[in-house]
Order: C-alpha cells, then structure tokens, then sequence
C-alpha cells in the first residue's frame, strides 16, 4: 500500500505517493530524478548516499523514503546557488579534490554538514567527520585540504 | 618561465564542475523509455555439474519480459586473451566458482526480476573443488577446464643471461618468499550497463567500461552481431583500477536480453556482486633468490611465482608475465630466471588491477633487498642507489628504458623524509615500535601490443575546429574512468591551438568517435596524448594555411598564441579579413578585440575557405621487446619509475600499524597536470596501504565470500590514512608527449614494501604473508623475541 508524503527538497517542496519499504534513496533518484546522490553499496557502508535531513548528514540508503515525510532534504543539486558554486564544491574544483567524482556528492554533503556545526574544524576533525565516505581515488589529501580552504574563507 | 601555457599547471579538471553539482551522469543513472531491469542467476556453489535448469516458474511471473540462460546464449567461447578463450555467456556444462552466472532475467522493475531469479530451479552435481592454488596443479586435484591440465592456466619459464655466473659472483645470496590474498578493486561505483538494440537491429550499450574499444569486440564476437552494428559509450565512471577493462557477463546478458525483448535493459551490480565477479588482484606466491657482491652490486634473481586465478583466464595470461618481466628494472640486473605458473582454482576470477601483476612481486623484491642491506650493513637507500638504471639502458629482458629518475626520485624521497636523520636515530633495527622504511617500483606506460594480435592503431584522435568560429571539439574513444584523461586531452589541444581550456570541449568513451584501446596499462596519457597532439597539430596546419592563404602571407611566418594568430615576420594587414567577418556578424555584442586576427574568426575564415577543418591523429608504438615467449608482456614505449618512504608506528601489544608519513616520489616525466599527477599518486599510496595492512577477500571451506561487502572488506578510511607527500619528478621521456609517462599505476609498486619494510624497522619482525593484520603482526612479535643485538 502506497502512502502519501510531503517533504521539501532542495527548498521545493513534493508530496509523493511511495512503497513504505522504499529508501529515500530511490525515490529521489528514481521518482525525482535527483541521481547526483549515489548508490556505492545499499547498506550503509560507503557514504555516497548521504544527503541532510533536517540539516544533519544521513546515509539516504539506510531511511525509508516515508520517515523522510515532513522533513527538508538537501541533495548536492541544492548546493549551488544561482549559477554560483557553492564554497565547498568551488574548492573541491580548485583543489583536485574530484577524481572519478563518485564519493563528490556525498563527501560534500558531510562537509557542509560539518561546517555549519564548526567552522574552524582542525585536520583531524575534518578526518573524522568523513571518516564514514569513502573515496578510493584520492587517498582523501585533495579532499582534506579542500575543505580546510573552504572552513578557511568563512572563519 | 615554464614554455607552456597550459600544460604543467593545475589546472582545474574539465568534468569536475559537472561532478561537484551531481549533474554528471554514471550508467546507473540513465533512463530510457520502457526500460527493463535486469538480474542475474548466480551459482550458490563452488563447482558442479549442470543437471538441468527450469526457467517454467519464473517465465509465469507477471512482468517477467524474458529469461535467457546458455540456451539462447549459446557456448561460443569468449575471454581476453585469444589463446585462452575459457568464458561462456552463461555456465552450461559446469559451475565453476560461487557466483558463476548461470541466467539472467529482465523484467518491468527490480523486484520481479529478483523474484524471477529465485524462481529459476537449477538441479547440481556438486563436485569437489580446488580452493589452495598452492596445491591446485597437483596429480588427483579436481579439474576445472579441459583446456587446463592439471589446472594449470599458463606457465612460462624465462632464462636471461646466465643465473649460475651470478651466483658464482655472490658474496651474499638469500631466499624470501611472500604470499597475498586475493584483493578487490573497490571502486566506488558497481559495474552497471544499459543496452539497447533499435530497430534497425543497432544495438548501443552504455557501460561502466574501461575499455570500450575491447567491449565492442568481444560483444560483437560473443553475440555474433556484426561490429558495426555494435556500439559501447562509457558514461562518466566511478573508477576502475582493471577490473573494469575486460567485458562482463553483466554486459553481455542486457545485450541479449535487450536483444529479445526489443526494450532497454538495465543491469547495475550490487556491491556483493561486484565482488563476485571480481576480475581483481590475484592471490600470488612469490619466492626470490637473489645475491650481492661484496660491494652490493645485485649478481641475479631466480624468482618463482604461482598465481591463484580463480576460476578462468580474464587477464591472466599478463598478469602471470608482469609478475616476472617488470622486476628487469628499476636496477641494473644482468642475470634472471622467471618461473611463472598461473593455476585456476573455483574461486572468482582475477584479472587486472593497479600495476598489474607486478604488485606483490616488488613487494617481496624491495623487501629482499633491505634484508640484504642488513646482511650487508649497508643503508637501504645506498644499496638502491648502487644498482640503480640510467636512462639509455636496457634491462636483461629487452626492456629500453629512454628516461629514467629513478635516481633523483630516491634522493628527493630520501632528502625530503629527513631519512638519514630519522634512521640514525634507531640505529640498527630496534624494537620501539617507529619505523622507517624505503622502496622503489618501476612500471609500463602503455603496454607495447594490443590484447589481441594486430597492428591496429592503439588511438585515433579526430579534431574538428567549431565552424561557427570559436573552440574546437575533440573526439577520442579514449576512457576517462576518473583519472582524468578528458582533461589532458583537453589541455594538449588548448596548449597546441593556444585556445582558453574551456573553448576545447571533449567527446570522449565512445566506441564511434575513434578506436582506442583504453584506459590500461597506464597508457593514455602517451598514447592518446601523441594521437590528440597530432590532431591539434593538423587543426592548427590547416587554419594557418586558410589564413596564410587570404593574406597572402606564408603560413610558416603564423603562429597560434592567446587566441590569437600572430605574425612571426612583421606586421600583416588583416583589415580585409576582419571586415568580412565584422559583416557576418552584425548585431553580434562579442567582437574581436585586438589588433591580431582572432582564433574566432581564424578559425570561421578557414571554415569559409575549405569547408569543415578536421584534424586527425594516431599512434601506434614502434615494434619493443625481445622475441621470446611472452617477450610482448612489459614493453612499452618509456618506463616510468618511483620511491617511497614510509613512517610507521606499530602498537607492540595488539599490533596495530599506523602509518603515520608517506613521502613518494614518481617520474612521470613531464607532468601534464600536476594536481592530477599528485592525485594518481596519492590514490596509489592509499590503495597500496590498504593492501599492505587491510584488504582481504576471505572465502570459507566451501568457497564462498564471507567479507564481500565494504564493512567487512576494510578499505582505508580518511582516519586510517596519513598525510600524503607526492614529489613529482620529471625526465623528460623521449617517446612521450611533450615529456610524459604514465603515472596511474606506478606509483602503487613501492608503497607496500615500505610499508613493510618500516614495519620490521620497526618491530625486528618480518611478515611474509599479506595484508599486515594486526593479529598477524603480534603473532610474531610474540614468536621473535628481541635478540641481544636489536636491544639498546
Ligand atoms: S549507498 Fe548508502 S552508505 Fe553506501
Ligand atoms: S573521487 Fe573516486 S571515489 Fe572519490
């Protein structure tokens, strides 16, 4: 039985009949076309899916679609703004902080999560904070200082 | 002042703002109208006959579209290498490994498919099965192809100059030996495809490919379609690292089904599946002798090597021959013996992954040569630096090395890690639990031949200057599979044309645009990159002479520069061409804006004189190599080469190894990018210490994954890794474009061995078996008490 949910994403707000077993995941990928958010793994163990809800970084592939009834998410298609890069995803560009870009998305949803929280964060706050997106082509250096630079420029 | 504009800067990567927005599109994420999802039947045992297969059940699920097993398949064989085509679309006769792929369904959404997949009744003879490669060869073992005797998959024996002299000459000569564990690629994104055949009977499949040229021909072979009816497009990837270069079932099966069903098949692995097909890094069991003189000039290497392949050939006909031919340098050998025997085993089968083959036999190499250095009492680094190659010399197996910094990226790493400092301080090898430790690797840039025998161009490049004026448009079959081969085309052709990086747009990954072999062997860089600058080359030729002609000037007195054509012999009136151009565009805001003729309206004149302006380019590698057996395996037009450092703590109690400090060095050289260079390298240091301490596949009695997930098979963490210094160094290589070798895969070779070479330095103990776990390490520590010497 399908059931009706109101969310707002990415400031726009949808109401959305979904399968109660259905991540939130799939239904912005599939039902909203939102695929910039990725799909490593399906169970938690990667981080490509993350998006915030509610401001708070969360693993898409792990919430049902209805618990995100009455909630904001945020996707990295939200990020910029007018045409205008966000910082994070402007210093993720200028530092090489993007390989094959398959961990972009979710690793910039945590960073944008963590800067809210703490906008001088030290290396190693910086490395726990993305301790749960994994990146297999960086060796998380470029990732790292991007997002020193970027908490650099608003503090 | 550097003499390029473009080339040798950080500039940033023509995708990544597409990536960093989510607009970029990977295969999972297109659609087409009626599309179906496919799932695959996977074998739930290691090895067994085939008794029959019931596809009733799930053909009367509703919305079941179809199902294809060896019956629509058929058994025509398939594989990389022509001479071991072992593969079949789908297992007919037997089951040979778990995860083997025995049907396949599509069907209107995920779940009937996975339903129908379920529904399929498969009656087995279950058979013994060969889990040990160490034992796999032996008389009685169970046979897994009747291709295979006695399992044995390939062997090679290899003789260079003369081992006994050698020996002869040795003052010390010593035996190691190391064993791995079958490892994963664990790209982030699973292998996903989208296949769809049109009515005109054109079948067109999106992949998550490496190598579109390589998928082209194995589907038109394996589907007995003509090739020009078959086309491969490589969408944005998720990284690759070699198991994506060779074409998978997953391919082949939406092909089929979208072949039957007259719909677009979609087919995207789960992360468990992507370990079950695997094609990753082999398990290997190297043992090395080798011996000194006095002086510590290296005398010979006998080196034995079986490799576990799982259960069929993928690569590993190659990866058996790296495994031998890439130990020929970085240093001065004369004498080597190679015994290479790779065996198949039901387990999944291996193929390629980041320096292909040659990972854990450095691995032992570089570890055998600081245990020489003890025996020796001479520094690890010196002794490298005695046997080092220069650049003009060819190794014992044919190998021409034309640039080599091999010596310079050891002294940067050695200078810049503060070794000499950091060593003296423990002196010898103590047991304090810090830990210094050196290596260097030495790799291909670009495999010499093609996978197939041929005298095929490796690429093609076809660039077409935009008519209406402006940039130009480069198309290429090249695979940007996140190494970011898109952007150095891009770069080259900017830097050739003198153009702005944005007005060079890259068509790239499609098996229609231009034959390329793809992104292997770290080769694209060279290869492509000759290809894409000859092109440029032309484009900029052609324009030249359009001008040249209209002004009446000759085209060798004009050159291409900062968008502009300028006059090399004096002042040239443009007014008339100028004028023209002016009246085309009236009402136009952007006009020219210097005195110089623009590349806009250059490029519109050259249009208006001659029609469309394309220029072609292409590379082939010259005849390398010896013309022994499997001579062919570790040619290649240059050789890059590097050195590493590693620091390590190691907790003594649980043995827990952090590493604390990696510095690297890697002769690329002539670094196009220089981020993207830094970036290949620490993506090297990252994967290399995940294997050196972490990553494992482990398989139970029964030869099933037990950690095929990415929770249980640990990949480092942004916790788990060190900060990454990357040296880049810079030779100048003859054969490469504007200087460049590769990059991608030889900066991995030296990053175990120091690793574990700082552990000993560490701990006075040594692991002979791969990954380092911690349980491993206090294993032996506990068995190897402090000897009286490591005290102090
Ligand atoms: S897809 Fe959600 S954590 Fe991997
Ligand atoms: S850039 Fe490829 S996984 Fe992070």
């Amino acid at each position: 039985m399908k059931k009706i949910i109101s969310f707002v994403v990415n400031g726009i707000e949808h109401e959305l009949a979904v399968e109660p077993r259905r991540t939130l995941l799939e239904v912005l990928r599939e039902d909203l076309g939102l695929t910039g958010t990725k799909k490593g793994c399906g169970i938690g163990d990667c981080g490509t899916c993350t998006v915030l809800l509610n401001g708070v970084a969360t693993f898409s592939c792990l919430t049902l679609a209805i618990q995100a009834d009455g909630c904001s998410v945020e996707t990295v298609e939200g990020l910029a703004e007018g045409g205008k890069l966000h910082r994070l995803q402007q210093e993720f560009v200028d530092h090489g902080a993007i390989q094959c870009g398959f961990c972009t998305p979710g690793m910039l949803m945590t960073a944008v999560e963590l800067l809210r929280r703490d906008s001088a964060p030290s290396e190693q706050d910086i490395r726990r904070a993305i301790s749960g997106n994994l990146c297999r082509c960086t060796g998380y250096q470029k990732i790292v200082e991007a997002i020193q630079a970027a908490s650099e420029k608003t503090s | 002042m550097s003499k390029h504009r473009i080339l040798n800067t950080r500039a940033p990567r023509v995708d990544a703002v597409d990536k960093a927005t989510g607009k970029a599109l990977y295969t999972d994420d297109l659609k087409r109208p009626r599309m179906l999802t496919a799932a695959i039947l996977h074998s739930p045992l290691a090895h067994a006959r085939i008794l029959n297969i019931d596809t009733s059940r799930a053909e009367r699920l509703p919305g079941v579209k179809a199902i294809v097993t060896h019956r629509e398949a058929g058994t025509r064989p398939y594989g990389v290498s022509p001479a071991r085509y072992d593969e079949t679309i789908f297992c007919h006769d037997k089951v040979r490994y778990v995860g083997d792929e025995i049907a396949a369904v599509a069907a209107i959404d995920q779940d009937i498919a996975l339903e129908a997949v379920d529904l399929i009744k498969v009656d087995f003879e279950e058979l013994p099965a060969v889990l040990d490669g160490r034992t796999a060869m032996e008389e009685g073992q169970p046979q897994l192809h009747e291709m295979y005797k006695n399992n044995i998959c390939a062997q090679i024996r290899w003789h260079f100059g003369d081992i006994e002299e050698g020996r002869k000459e040795s003052h010390i000569v010593r035996t190691d030996r190391m064993t791995s564990k079958m490892q994963d690629a664990a790209f982030m994104e699973s292998q996903s495809v989208l296949a769809e055949m049109d009515c005109h009977g054109d079948l067109t499949m999106w992949s998550s490919t490496q190598a579109p040229h390589y998928v082209q021909r194995t589907l038109a072979m394996a589907l007995n379609l003509p090739l020009q009816k078959v086309r491969v497009i490589k969408p944005a990837v998720g990284g690759g690292f070699g198991p994506k270069a060779s074409c998978s079932t997953a391919e082949l099966a939406a092909c089929l089904l979208t072949m039957r069903t007259g719909q677009p098949v979609k087919l995207t692995f789960d992360r468990e599946q992507v370990f079950l097909h695997s094609r990753a890094r082999h398990q290997f069991f190297h043992t090395m002798t080798s011996g000194v003189k006095k002086d510590g000039t290296l005398t010979f290497l006998e080196h034995k090597c079986v490799l576990d392949g799982g259960a069929y050939a993928s690569f590993g006909i190659a990866t058996m021959y790296y495994a031998g031919s890439l130990l020929g340098g970085p240093y001065r050998l004369k004498n080597m013996v190679y015994d290479g025997c790779r065996v198949v085993t039901n387990k999944p089968a291996c193929g390629a992954q980041r320096g292909h083959g040659a990972v854990i036999a450095r691995a032992l190499f570089e570890v055998q040569l600081d245990r020489i250095g003890e025996e020796l009492g001479m520094d690890p680094i010196e002794l490298r630096l005695k046997n080092v190659m220069e650049a003009g010399e060819t190794t014992c197996n044919e190998l021409f090395v034309s640039s080599f910094g091999m010596r310079e990226a050891l002294e940067a790493v050695r200078d810049s890690a503060a070794w000499k400092k950091k060593r003296a301080l423990g002196g010898k090898t103590r047991r304090d639990g810090k830990g210094i430790g050196a290596a260097c690797g030495f790799f291909v840039s670009g495999a010499g031949y093609p996978i197939y025998r041929s005298r095929t161009y490796h690429c093609t490049v076809v660039t077409k200057a935009d008519e209406m004026g402006g940039g130009v448009t480069v198309m290429s079959g090249a695979a940007d599979i996140g190494q970011g081969s898109d952007t150095v085309l891009a770069m080259i052709t900017a830097e050739e044309l003198g153009l702005p990086l944005d007005d060079v747009k890259v068509l790239s990954g499609d098996s229609r645009l231009s034959v390329d072999l793809g992104a292997y062997s770290s080769r694209t860089t060279l290869m492509t990159g000759h290809a894409c600058r000859e092109a440029a080359r032309d484009v900029k030729r052609q324009i030249l002479e359009a001008v040249g002609g209209c002004l009446g000037v000759p085209p060798e007195t004009l050159d291409l520069k900062d968008n502009q054509v300028v006059s090399l012999a004096g002042e040239i009136d443009i007014s008339n061409l100028r004028k023209e151009f002016l009246k085309e565009h009236k009402g136009f805001a952007s006009l020219p804006y210097c005195p110089n003729l623009t590349f806009s309206e250059a490029s519109r004149i050259a249009f208006l004189e001659r029609g469309a302006i394309v220029g072609t380019g292409k590379y082939r590698p010259p005849p390398l190599g010896g013309s022994f057996k499997g001579a062919a395996v570790g040619t290649s037009p240059a050789f890059g080469c590097s050195a590493q450092i590693a620091e390590v703590s190691v907790d003594l109690e649980t043995g827990e190894v952090t590493v604390e400090n990696i510095t690297g060095a890697h002769d690329c050289g002539f670094a196009i990018n220089v981020t993207q260079v830094e970036g290949q390298m620490q993506g090297s240091m990252m994967m290399g210490m995940g294997e050196a301490l972490m990553e494992q596949i482990i398989y139970d009695k029964k030869g099933r994954i037990v950690n095929a997930n990415l929770a249980e098979y640990k990949i480092p963490t942004a916790l788990d890794m060190p900060h990454l210094d990357a040296i880049i160094v810079e030779s100048d290589e003859p054969n490469g474009p504007y200087g460049a070798k590769e990059v991608g895969e030889g900066a991995i070779m030296p990053v175990i061995p120091s690793i574990l070479n700082a552990i000993y330095d560490a701990t006075g103990v040594r692991i002979e078996e791969l990954p380092v776990t911690p349980e491993r390490l206090v294993a032996a520590i506990k068995a190897n008490p402090v000897r009286p010497s490591q005290k102090s």
